[in-house]
């Protein structure tokens, strides 16, 4: 067995053989974003949707870098607050990018990001009705997962944490227990702060992680691109392996027979060791 | 001035041609057409839709194209 492959991440009809998702936001510059996106090994990428300027135009952007890497495009309705703008920016990211696909976002707050419960689901049975593929981002509540599916939704995407925040998976519970409750992919979305974050997620048995700032607001972006794609993977491979029970006591890993004679009932004192062994100078 | 008329284009107040239809104001914003979707007053105006679309007095339009984001 020199080389182990995992069956792919298959979510709105895609098959993705790398199960980190990831967004372009942020990045020093546009060549730091494309070798980012390399690194990581990532094959679905998240974009914003935003006012155009007047002529500026640059001469190379996102898009050529996005469609060189022959990324799939994952465009986001983030910064949305009701669910109307969401669907709105939904219609025009389909029209530009010629994809059904579309990170729901329908957040509550501009001081917590955290998602609108009520606002996510209206937008989420407006935009299946139009026959979008929607991946939604979503509080880590159990039980809205299962409405979000239940409407339609291709992906349900539970944030670990707030967005941004970096302060990985809060309630393991909660995403294990969608995870039971739901059919389609479960995707930990935000939060995410570092590789061991991407490795519990995918312990938790998610199907990916999507995640921006841990990567692009690292000291050193390009080599946290390689180490949450690493993360992400024996995370996976620990998930399948399937890991050991947790236990209150000891579970000796060496052989319990076949030790040498005990020393006496003084030994613990330590009086013997001071000894010299026989015909030591 | 007749032969004009004043639009909200991206929040900015712009003075355009009578008669412009869309998919003209994308190209003399100097935007390919490809690079950018297009919003007249709250309804997306599908791209090959935007040569039959004439401008109207206070139309309030938006340009949009992707930005890097999570």
């Amino acid at each position: 067995m020199e080389q182990w492959t995992d069956e792919p991440l298959r979510v709105a009809g895609i098959e993705l053989q790398s199960r980190l998702l990831v967004g372009t936001g942020k990045y020093a510059s546009l060549e730091q974003t494309e070798q980012a996106l390399k690194l990581s090994g990532t094959q679905m990428v998240t974009v914003a949707i935003r006012r155009l300027d007047a002529g500026a135009t640059e001469e190379r952007c996102l898009m050529d870098v996005v469609r060189e890497g022959g990324y799939h495009v994952l465009p986001n309705t983030a910064g949305c607050f009701d669910a109307e703008s969401a669907v709105r920016t939904a219609r025009l990211a389909r029209d530009l990018l010629e994809t059904d696909l579309i990170k729901l976002e329908v957040l509550g707050d501009p001081r917590t990001l955290l998602p609108d419960p009520v606002g996510t689901l209206a937008a989420t049975e407006q935009l299946v009705g139009e026959g979008f593929k929607v991946m939604v981002y979503t509080s880590d509540d159990p039980r809205l997962a299962v409405h979000l599916a239940d409407l339609g939704a291709a992906s349900v995407m539970p944030a670990g944490s707030p967005i941004g925040s970096g302060r990985g998976v809060l309630n393991p519970t909660n995403v294990q227990l969608i995870m039971e409750l739901v059919d389609v992919p479960v995707i930990v979305d935000a939060g995410v702060g570092t590789a061991s974050d991407v490795a519990v997620a995918m312990e938790l048995g998610a199907a990916g992680v999507l995640l921006n700032t841990g990567i692009a607001g690292a000291r050193d972006p390009l080599l946290m691109a390689r180490a949450m794609r690493a993360g992400c993977e024996a995370g996976r491979q620990a998930y399948l392996a399937g890991r050991i029970e947790r236990r209150l006591y000891a579970n000796a890993s060496s052989p319990e027979e076949g030790l040498i004679e005990e020393a006496g009932p003084s030994s613990p004192t330590g009086e013997d060791l001071g000894k010299a062994p026989v015909g030591a100078s | 001035m007749s032969g004009f008329i004043g639009i909200h284009l991206n929040g900015e107040a712009v003075q355009v041609q009578q008669g412009l239809c869309l998919e003209e104001l994308v190209r003399e914003r100097g935007h390919a057409s490809n690079e950018v979707a297009v919003e007249v007053n709250r309804e997306l105006i599908p791209r090959p839709a935007r040569a039959e679309y004439s401008l109207q007095d206070e139309d309030r339009v938006e340009f949009v194209t992707l930005v890097g984001g999570g």
